[in-house]
């Protein structure tokens, strides 16, 4: 049973992470403005194991940990600001957010 | 002596806390202690700096205090540090005790002000600026005291902006010693450019074998030329008499007894540069007796008192420039000190008259018969127009005297014959100036003005200032000898010929005197015979003086001159280039760049439209940029990570 | 992450550590103490008090830690020369912060535990940010820094300004982190560690194995980093969120998110370079002249579109707030310069460039918060309208104290003699024109646009000392438009205008002993 080679892992996390700025750069609603970013941070996640992998070090798994801490930290705050913004404007669509200018 | 820049500290802390809490927090009382306070602290530190310096032996009564190094970047070094030695001490001394005096008379004179605390915080800050500039142990330092003492002039003479007349005032001084000062700042990069330092012990030391006669010339002549904007003297002498707009003390502090004689002080200083140029030393002592003279026939004729006062000044700077161009540095400095005391006393006792009349009236036409109102200022302000004239044993005949006997026995006996008549023409003047103010018959509205004496915190510097006039002549008695300012001076000034190896003289000491003397006289007595005794002169002799009167009242038309020369041409190159030049090219050009920038403003700022959508999109494109170029920079990369670990 | 599992924490790992405890622990005993505390915004009181204890305390333990300068805590920590300025420097900019916050959040109905709190933990974030000697606690810093922010930027909750200002600084900003996050993997895909030392030891190996990787990994790092510092064309987000934010919390948002990030910068792009960053080891030449020579040119071309973009748009700006938030993408700009003249030089002028570097860091904090504190003082009450530059109008008159150190902030953000920002750019393009034609051309660059600069800031100081308000509209309202000079206030102002001024005339102290300390680092690695 051959092992699917490091670079695929590489590749598919270079793949997820464009999609997810993809995502970033052409959706509307704030919400999958959001959830594309956590696919661009899994993205990486993706890729730390991988590395960690290549390397054979312990390091790169843990940083995982830290990321996922992270991205629930940014997931908390971030929902409690589009909500906060659906509440007085009823709409989450980033393109009504253009008050400040110039 | 290693605390002497307390002395600088406390006028310091005396201007910060009058300008910045004078107005809000501060009671005039408290304004009216700290003001003269600080000065009279700093003369407590100069006291006490002198006396140490005393202890040491002559050869060591040189302290150099590095205070910290302001800046020293590349090949510059400005350290801030303070040069302790006789000659600073002298001028510490005359310019912290007159000045104290002087702050103590404000506290009476400018009493009624409501702008109070900003004089005296202007005062102080003057104060600390000429302490900056005496203590100064570089030509840099020394720069910085020198335009902060113009500063602090300009701001004094225009102290009551709102008339239209000192605000004129006030630029023109501004002006014309900035005139001077251009030649001072070439002079001072010359020095930086020659010695690679503005200290002056290494700059001493090196300049007799750095300086090529020509580059000693030039390097001293433009020194002297910011002496000839500061010390008034011919050709840049118009600023001095309209100063007298600022209030009478400022006039008596800054543009008598201390600032305009820095220009002496920085020939002093610099001796040894001046020593190596015999034609700069030609022109000082030139420029000095022609303006001691010119200034005085001025003074001859001049209505005004505090006028008169002003010529007298620039007539007395000139002695001083005189006595530093032929050599005789400690006879100017002596003049300097005394001339502090005396003129500083004729200010303020011509305050006291203003005072006394109202406040503002300065036309001797319209006083007269004054001695029996004021006593004490009477009183005072004759043994100043005495000292002045040089009568002995006052400090002026003595200080004076020494000049002219110097200038003789070192061999300039043209310079001598000028200062002489000079000196009859100062005993007219000064005596002139006393028996218009005090005597005769009252030509002041006697309805509407009742002349009274002054409060007693104005009238006790006056009898201090006329105290030291009286004695102060004990400081260097040239006839029997006695010159204890002379050998405290002796460390700094050693390059001075010795009495004894002169050459024999053509009239001997006595004889100088007594010619002095007869001077004074007949200067004193021809005031006496015009205006005490009304004589009349034949009326011929009136037609013929006509016309010389009319030259002199109009001060040789110095200023119509400078009008037609400078200002005149001056204006209608400046309506040339305002019209087609400025409004055509430059204001077209400045413009363009404003518009320009405004324009290329209006168009970036739509980078912000608002849009997060642009905003991400700006990032993406900024980060697209950032790596192609490092690939672009990375020539034969390769794409790598299948190599990775293995 | 590659150091063996060892979890003794010794006595030098607390000590390496007792600021960042220190302000951590003042952290939630300050949202510990909201509880309580009656709601009313006049009763937090002592929070404000708490929050400069806790400032004040750290300021003391960082300057007084016995900690050795060396890497503490499993190779995650920096204590040298750098990270204790640097400290200090962000202690000094939350302190100033919470000063000019008291009045005003107050006064605006926002005064709640959370808010202090959250300040010092975001400091906590800049502090990390200047310790880590490794790219996962850079990046750990970065969110501590991020995340309280995103919640202070949108502390008017029912404001749509500030709410706008909420969102867009936390997409972009999370966006961002993204990418920063995706350099660090590439780093550590690239060499197999994300410990900054051992990254430069491995780079020339990595370099002539995988330069792919490690070139998209540092292009990542800089845009990234690029983005918190606000660099063009990173700085999109800046006038929007320094707008719409509570201006108390703009204010800290300028200064200390920017300290972080050059902070951040001196460490990744120097981490092992000069002896200053990271570690000193005998490799890090490499570290130098392989990559130095790459994102020098980088850098430097983002210099000149920063200062240019920020000065010539600040020049058309009429809302305060937005012009200051310009002039501070500008500042960036002179920042950045000081990064190429790191990298451009040899080691000796790069310890210069390095110390031009944290100075001007020092001295803009200072302006920065003091220019932000004129805003505070003039911006009405529960009123979503910012004040422009004519609202300045009439400061001068009735507060001439204010208006002078607000003229003195302008002058010195605009580079006059004789205040620190003076010196703070002579000492950055002295460090650039040393550095070689690169920084001799960015130096001109510099001296071009601060030309302009001094137009705008002079306009604002003569709104604010010379100007009357307009008589002729609504001559009521306009005259008696109120400003809110609260003690704090004054307080926090005094002390930056006496710095301001002192480092101004005073220069050398700070950046001779700066120049010492880190020229001696230099010699000690520079040895075979």
């Amino acid at each position: 049973m051959s092992a699917v080679p490091p670079d695929a892992y590489l590749v598919l996390s270079a793949v997820l992470f464009s999609v997810g700025a993809l995502g970033v750069l052409l959706r509307r609603n704030a919400l999958i403005l959001f959830m594309s970013i956590e696919l661009m941070l899994n993205a990486v996640n993706l890729a730390f194991v991988a590395f960690a992998r290549v390397w054979g070090d312990l390091g790169g798994q843990v940083i995982v940990f830290f990321v996922l801490v992270v991205a629930a930290a940014e997931v908390v705050v971030g929902l409690a600001i589009i909500v906060n913004i659906f509440r007085t404007r009823e709409t989450v669509d980033i393109d009504d957010v253009d008050l400040l200018r110039g | 002596m290693e605390l002497a820049w307390l002395g600088l500290l406390f006028p310091l802390l005396g201007a910060l806390l009058n300008g910045l809490l004078g107005r809000s927090v501060l009671s005039k009382r408290a304004v009216s202690g700290i003001g003269p306070g600080a000065v009279g602290l700093a003369f407590g530190v100069a006291v006490w700096v002198w006396l140490d310096l005393l202890k040491r032996p002559p050869e060591e009564r040189s302290v150099t205090l590095k205070l910290f190094d302001w800046i020293a970047v590349g090949g510059l070094d400005a350290p801030v540090s303070l040069l302790i030695d006789p000659l600073s001490v002298v001028m510490m001394l005359v310019v912290t005790g007159v000045g104290f005096l002087i702050h103590v008379y404000s506290v009476g004179y400018m009493g009624h002000d409501p702008d109070y605390p900003r004089y005296f915080a202007w005062l102080n800050l003057f104060t600390f600026s000429m302490l900056l500039l005496v203590m100064a142990d570089n030509f840099l330092l020394l720069f910085v005291g020198w335009e902060l003492v113009g500063l602090c002039s300009y701001l004094l003479i225009g102290f009551w902006f709102t008339r239209p007349s000192a605000a004129a005032a006030a630029k023109k001084a501004f002006i014309t010693t900035r005139v001077g000062d251009f030649g001072f700042m070439v002079g001072l990069l010359l020095i930086f450019a020659t010695f690679g330092t503005f200290s002056y012990g290494p700059i001493f030391e090196q300049a007799p074998q750095v300086l090529s006669p020509g580059l000693a010339t030039a390097i001293t002549l433009l020194l002297f030329a910011g002496a000839v904007g500061k010390s008034a003297q011919i050709p840049l002498h118009v600023w001095l008499p309209d100063a007298m707009e600022g209030p009478t003390p400022v006039s008596a502090l800054i543009h008598a007894a201390t600032m305009v004689t820095a220009g002496v002080y920085l020939v002093a200083r610099a001796h040894v540069l001046y020593e190596l140029a015999p034609v700069s030393m030609a022109v000082v002592a030139a420029v000095g007796v022609v303006t001691a003279f010119f200034a005085a026939t001025i003074a001859l004729v001049n209505p005004d008192i505090k006028r008169v006062l002003a010529y007298s000044t620039i007539s007395q700077l000139g002695y001083m420039f005189l006595a530093a161009g032929v050599g005789a540095y400690a006879a100017g400095l002596f003049h300097l000190t005394s001339h502090a005391f005396m003129k500083a006393l004729l200010f303020l006792a011509a305050g006291s008259v203003m005072h006394a009349l109202g406040g503002e009236e300065t036309d001797m036409r319209r006083m007269g018969g004054l001695n029996r109102h004021l006593p004490t200022t009477w009183k005072v302000f004759l043994i100043g127009a005495l000292a002045m004239s040089g009568v002995p044993p006052l400090v002026g005949f003595f200080s004076k005297e020494l000049i002219l006997e110097e200038a003789f026995v070192l061999g300039h006996a043209g310079f001598w014959l000028l200062g002489l008549i000079t000196a009859g023409l100062t005993a007219f003047y000064m005596l002139r100036a006393h028996f218009l103010t005090f005597h005769g018959a009252p030509r002041y509205d006697a309805k509407s003005v009742h002349p009274h004496e002054s409060p007693p915190v104005m009238l006790w510097p006056l009898r201090a200032l006329a105290a030291l006039t009286v004695v102060g002549g004990a400081l260097w008695l040239s006839i029997v000898d006695f010159a204890p300012f002379e050998r405290f001076l002796e460390p700094v000034f050693r390059a001075e010929p010795a009495m004894e190896a002169r050459p024999a003289l053509a009239l001997g000491k006595g004889a100088l005197i007594a010619l002095s003397l007869g001077a004074a006289a007949a200067g004193i007595g021809l005031a006496w015979l015009l205006y005490i005794k009304g004589w009349r002169p034949a009326a011929g002799l009136r037609r013929l003086g006509r016309p010389l009167y009319a030259l002199l009242d109009n001060k040789y038309y110095v200023d119509e001159l400078y009008y037609a020369l400078f200002v005149a041409p001056g204006r209608a190159l400046a309506e040339l280039l305002s019209g087609p030049v400025d409004r055509g090219l430059l204001d077209g050009l400045v413009n363009g760049v404003g518009r320009l920038v405004d324009r290329v403003g209006g168009a970036l700022r739509r980078v912000e439209s608002g849009y997060i959508r642009a905003y991400l999109d700006w990032v993406l494109v900024g980060t697209l940029i950032v790596l192609v170029l490092l690939y672009v920079y990375a020539w034969g990369w390769s794409w790598g990570w299948g190599g990775g670990g293995r | 992450m590659s150091v063996a599992l060892e979890f003794a924490l010794t006595a030098e790992d607390l000590w390496a550590m007792a600021p960042l405890l220190v302000v951590t622990g003042f952290a939630l005993f300050v949202l510990i103490l909201d509880l309580f505390l009656r709601p009313e915004p006049e009763r937090k009181g002592p929070l404000v008090w708490a929050s400069l204890v806790g400032v004040g305390a750290a300021l003391v333990a960082n300057a007084v830690a016995p900690a050795p300068s060396g890497t503490w805590v499993q190779g995650m920590l920096r204590v040298d020369l750098v990270s204790k300025f640097l400290n200090t420097v962000f202690l000094l900019g939350a302190g100033l912060a919470v000063l000019l916050s008291a009045g005003y959040v107050e006064r605006q109905g926002i005064a709640r535990g959370e808010y202090y709190c959250l300040l010092l933990f975001s400091t906590v974030g800049a502090m990390l940010m200047g310790m880590s000697a490794d790219l996962v606690l850079l990046f750990l810093g970065l969110e501590t820094l991020s995340i309280p922010l995103y919640i202070l930027a949108t502390f008017f909750k029912r404001r749509p300004a500030s709410q706008e200002a909420g969102l867009k600084y936390f997409l972009l900003g999370a966006f961002s982190s993204a990418l920063f996050l995706y350099g660090i993997a590439l780093v550590y895909g690239a060499t197999g560690t994300t410990q900054l030392a051992e990254v430069g030891a491995r780079l020339p190996e990595a370099l002539g194995r995988a330069p792919g990787l490690v070139y998209a990994g540092l292009g990542l790092l800089i845009v990234g980093l690029g983005f918190k510092a606000a660099a063009v064309p990173f700085h999109t987000w800046a006038p929007d969120v320094y707008e719409g934010a509570p201006t108390s919390v703009t204010a800290f948002m300028a200064v200390a998110a920017k300290a972080a990030a050059f902070a951040a910068f001196l460490r990744v792009l120097l981490g092992a370079g000069t002896g200053t960053g990271a570690v000193p080891s005998a490799s890090a030449s490499a570290w130098l002249s392989e990559l130095a020579t790459a994102w020098a040119p980088l850098i430097a071309l983002l210099a000149v579109l920063t200062m240019v973009l920020g000065n010539v748009v600040a020049v058309v700006q009429l809302n305060l707030k937005r012009l200051l938030a310009y002039s501070s993408i500008a500042h960036a700009g002179y920042l950045l310069i000081a990064l190429v003249a790191m990298g451009a030089g040899t080691p000796a002028t790069a310890a210069d460039a390095t110390a031009a570097l944290l100075f001007y860091l020092l001295v803009y904090t200072l302006m920065t918060l003091g220019a932000f504190g004129a805003v505070v003082v003039a911006e009405g009450e529960g009123r979503s309208e910012n004040p422009s530059l004519s609202d300045l109008a009439g400061l001068g008159a009735r507060h001439p104290w204010l208006a002078g150190m607000l003229a003195l902030f302008l002058v010195s953000l605009a580079g006059l003699p004789p205040t620190a920002g003076f010196f703070a750019k002579f000492y950055v393009f002295k460090a650039a024109i040393e550095s070689g034609p690169l920084g001799l051309a960015l130096a001109i660059v510099g001296v071009l646009t601060s030309v302009i600069s001094v137009y705008y800031y002079l306009r604002v100081a003569y709104y604010a000392v010379v100007a009357r308000p307009a008589a002729d509209a609504d001559a009521d309202a306009s005259a008696e438009r109120p400003f809110y000079a609260s003690g704090t206030v004054w307080v926090g102002l005094g002390v930056a205008a006496l710095l301001v001024l002192a480092l101004g005339l005073y220069p050398t102290w700070v950046v001779e002993s700066l120049v010492q300390g880190l020229s001696a680092a230099t010699a000690a690695w520079a040895l075979p």
